[in-house]
């Protein structure tokens, strides 16, 4: 069954350059693809097409399906309403994608109110329960606290557990590890795998980091100046990586594991 | 600045933008050519009375003549002279005192900064036209007084751009690698502060320039700015107020002069800011 | 919060006491003795010297001050020079008229430049978002006392609607009378004041309209309309606040003008005339008072602005990193 059907679709900006090109991919339920590519390459932008959030004065043209609702061209009410249900979305920067004068819980409340029609008591406790599931240490703390009282990584996770909170069919993670420290990078990666296998969400995630979405996801479709320049699945495009761009990607990505390779103890 | 601006680089807004620039200075560039003209020839001797009082339009006088008989396109020359010098005079005394009390307030630390900041806050919440009043009933009421007055008042505002600015800069990491490499402060000032704040300082001085322009007007329209013979457009204006139903001419040339040249200098200010500033030229997809 | 509203309220009466030292040694910079101004031109030394006794400027300036300052925390202003009148009533009287003008004029002035300044951001690819901010750049350049010029003779002298000037003797005693004289002046500062403010909103409206945390709230299933009142109306407000105290508070002052052109008798008036007249305990009057004002409007914008806005509050104790 295909959850995401996206067929010719195309960004411009304001001045008619082409931001993406012609692009077309397909996300099953269930089924986890990575969009990867450099920054520049239009992948972000795909994710925001889909959902109809485009900044002001971007068009797009082709056809994209979601959970059967076409979004390319879609009212601002049809598209709010599969905003969440459908899809949702966590983006690269924790910082500035949460309300930096709103409580943390009251913004985790929004789309659990929205869905589950909860109010009061009980929301407060679906709150902390979806605190809870992300792993936050002190969920009564965080929730009363402010984006800018917690750390880089606590606040991705309030970010992934909004997004859960929606329970959506399809996940989009805009490069979701990529401003927060090495360290935790890992541990989010670890988060968001183990959420997602149990929910059966289909996930598509976007990063310019091979390592990362192939420690995510079972497909990957490689972009170049908003062009897809190959897909496949994970082991396939790494292993035998038949366009030029892909096997420089793959190479960079074994030149950093090899160096720690040489460095470890073992 | 905002998202959305990063988010539209076009090639539809760059043109736009340089068509700012262009109106701004055609609107201000007639002004100063009629500055620059009157320092050569003027229609009229500033005392030439000849004309007749408040004669209309025409016969020899272009805008006629206000209520002494004297030519109103000569006076409207002379004023567009004193209202260029107003703002030049009063944005270069705000820039050198303002960035100077700038730099030093952000290099302060700790209860002086916290001082130095507050103080700036309240000389800020004063209008500038009530400390150049103060000023002015201290010296005389000449253009110089006017200009040094709104100078000084505009130097606080600029102070408290430049702080901010500094700090900002400060808190960057390049200027700390340039500080433990042995670079001294003065150095790293003029080398790396004064580089990254320029682009941001111009455009606020470009529109300190309008607002200087517009509180000499004041100053002169309350009798406090350059004296008689010398025709301000402010106090052009308060002349005509009382005619202004019978002799209209008088009452709107020296305001229309006046507020296009703000509007130009304003327009400089936004496409400079356009052009100039890094975060607004910068991409992001 | 406690804490901080002492600390707050501590930092108001220090600025106050180096404001009115400020004010002080200002004032005595201006030249000419005010004994000039109570004597006849061409009075005698004697006349002149009794003169500076009666007002106590001859006395060492240390102690000049600390009797003004005495006066003060007893809550006088000190009697004027010229008039012989206690400057506390008239700076009273002329507040009948500058507060309601300058606060009919600012109420007036949110109401416009808010949804104005919205409306520009938003809609700022429209014509009438572009024509808005047009509207509000010609707006910052136009002259306070040319505009007023302009409103008098069309809707005064040519329309005959509404007084040219001046305000009642017998001040708010036939309010309708009272009004009508204002109505003039409100309108002239209300769109000096709203051009300026319809810039600032429009450009907070354009952050919020391209934060991040819009789109998050969007991407997760909020209609635009509840997450601009969600989010944006807050986010908004905050640097919006900041530049109403500053406007508030030099309309209060900066009256002066729009009060000459209307002939009103506010405090922006009452101070001119103590310049021109050297009169000293009039100006020092007007301008604690004024000063006071600032510093209070300050304090309150500081105030609202802390309890929207938690980044400025001290961090939670802890959790924080």
């Amino acid at each position: 069954m295909t959850l995401l059907d996206v067929r010719g679709l195309t960004v411009r900006a304001a001045d008619g350059r082409t931001l993406v090109d012609d692009l077309s991919f397909t996300v099953a339920g269930g089924e986890r693809l990575g969009l990867i590519g450099e920054s520049g390459s239009g992948k972000s932008l795909t994710t925001l097409a889909v959902l109809g959030l485009l900044p002001d004065g971007m068009t797009s043209t082709g056809s994209v399906e979601l959970a059967g609702t076409q979004t390319v061209g879609a009212t601002e009410k049809r598209l709010s309403a599969v905003r969440g249900r459908d899809a949702a979305v966590v983006f690269q920067e924790p910082l500035t994608a949460l309300d930096p004068l709103m409580r943390l819980g009251r913004q985790i409340a929004e789309p659990i109110a929205r869905r589950t029609g909860l109010r009061g008591k009980q929301l407060r406790g679906a709150v902390r329960d979806a605190l809870e599931k992300v792993r936050l240490p002190e969920p009564d703390r965080i929730s009363r606290a402010f984006a800018h009282e917690v750390s880089g990584g606590q606040r991705q996770r309030v970010a992934l557990a909004m997004a859960l909170a929606c329970e959506p069919k399809l996940l989009i993670a805009d490069e979701p590890t990529t401003a927060l420290d090495v360290s935790v990078q890992a541990e989010m990666l670890e988060l968001i795998d183990g959420l997602v296998q149990e929910r059966e969400m289909a996930v598509l995630f976007v990063s310019h980091d091979l390592a990362v979405v192939s420690r995510v996801t079972d497909r990957v479709l490689v972009m170049k100046d908003g062009r897809a320049v190959e897909q496949g699945a994970v082991h396939d495009i790494v292993r035998a990586p038949r366009e030029e761009y892909t096997r420089a990607l793959v190479a960079s990505a074994r030149q950093l594991e090899s160096a720690l390779d040489l460095r470890s103890p073992r | 600045m905002t998202g959305t601006d990063l988010l539209t680089p076009t090639k539809g807004r760059r043109s736009r933008r340089s068509a700012t620039l262009v109106v701004g200075c055609v609107l201000a560039g007639v002004i100063a050519l009629l500055a620059v003209v009157s320092f050569f020839w003027l229609p009229y001797d500033a005392e030439d009375t000849s004309g007749g009082r408040l004669a209309g339009p025409g016969d020899g006088h272009l805008l006629g003549t206000d209520k002494l008989g004297r030519d109103l396109f000569t006076q409207v020359m002379t004023g567009s002279r004193i209202a260029v010098e107003a703002g030049a005079g009063s944005v270069f005394i705000a820039a050198v005192l303002g960035v100077t009390l700038g730099v030093l307030a952000a290099f302060a630390q700790g209860w002086l900064d916290d001082t130095l900041s507050a103080f700036l806050d309240i000389l800020i919440a004063f209008p500038t036209l009530l400390l150049a009043m103060l000023i002015v009933a201290a010296r005389s009421a000449t253009l110089g007084s006017a200009i040094l007055a709104i100078g000084l008042a505009q130097s606080a505002v600029v102070a408290r751009l430049v702080r901010i600015l500094v700090k900002r800069v400060l808190a960057q990491d390049y200027i700390t690698a340039a500080r433990t490499s042995g670079t001294s402060w003065p150095r790293s000032v003029l080398f790396h502060v004064l580089p990254n704040i320029w682009p941001t300082l111009v455009v606020n001085l470009a529109l300190q320039f309008g607002l200087a322009v517009l509180a000499e007007a004041g100053l002169s329209y309350l009798g406090l700015g350059a004296p008689p013979p010398n025709a301000s457009w402010g106090r052009m204006l308060q002349e005509a107020q009382a005619t202004f139903t019978t002799a209209p001419a008088g009452a709107l040339a020296p305001g229309i002069l006046l507020v296009l040249l703000v509007i130009g200098v304003n327009l400089i200010a936004d496409g400079l800011r356009d052009t100039l500033d890094p975060a607004t030229r910068r991409r992001r997809t | 919060m406690a804490r901080y509203l002492l600390r707050r309220l501590a930092f108001l009466a220090v600025s106050l006491a180096l404001a009115c030292v400020v004010l002080f040694v200002l004032l005595r910079m201006l030249p000419g003795d005010p004994a000039n101004a109570l004597t006849a031109v061409g009075a005698s030394p004697e006349q002149i010297a009794a003169a500076r006794r009666s007002i106590g400027s001859d006395r060492p300036l240390p102690e000049q001050f600390v009797h003004w300052f005495g006066q003060l925390a007893s809550g006088d202003l000190g009697t004027s020079f010229v008039s012989s009148l206690p400057v506390g009533p008239e700076v009273g009287a002329r507040l009948n008229v500058t507060v309601p003008l300058t606060l009919a004029a600012f109420v007036l002035a949110v109401l416009v430049a808010v949804p104005a300044g919205f409306t520009a951001a938003y809609k700022r690819h429209t014509w009438y978002g572009a024509l808005l901010s047009g509207v509000s750049q010609l707006g910052i350049a136009i002259p306070v006392f040319w505009l007023g010029m302009i409103l008098i003779a069309v809707f005064a002298l040519n329309a005959g609607w509404l007084p040219s000037g001046g305000f009642p003797q017998d001040g708010w005693a036939d309010p309708a009378e009272a009004f009508r004289a204002l109505v003039l002046p409100v309108v002239t500062i209300a769109l000096v004041m709203s051009a300026s403010l319809i810039r600032y909103v429009r450009s907070a409206t354009l952050d919020v309209l391209g934060s991040d945390y819009l789109r998050t709230a969007r991407a997760l299933g909020s209609s635009f309309g509840r997450a601009m009142w969600r989010h944006g109306l807050r986010n908004a407000s905050v640097p919006v606040i900041s530049i109403l105290g500053i406007e508030l508070a030099s309309t209060l002052l900066g009256a002066v003008v729009v009060e000459s052109v209307y002939a009103l008798p506010g405090l922006g008036s009452l101070l001119a005339t103590g310049i021109a007249q050297h009169d000293y305990p009039v100006i020092q009057g007007v301008l604690f008072v004024s000063t006071l004002a600032v510093l209070v409007i300050g304090f309150v914008a500081d105030l609202v602005q802390r309890i929207i806005d938690p980044r400025l509050r001290g961090r939670l104790s802890g959790g924080a990193r």
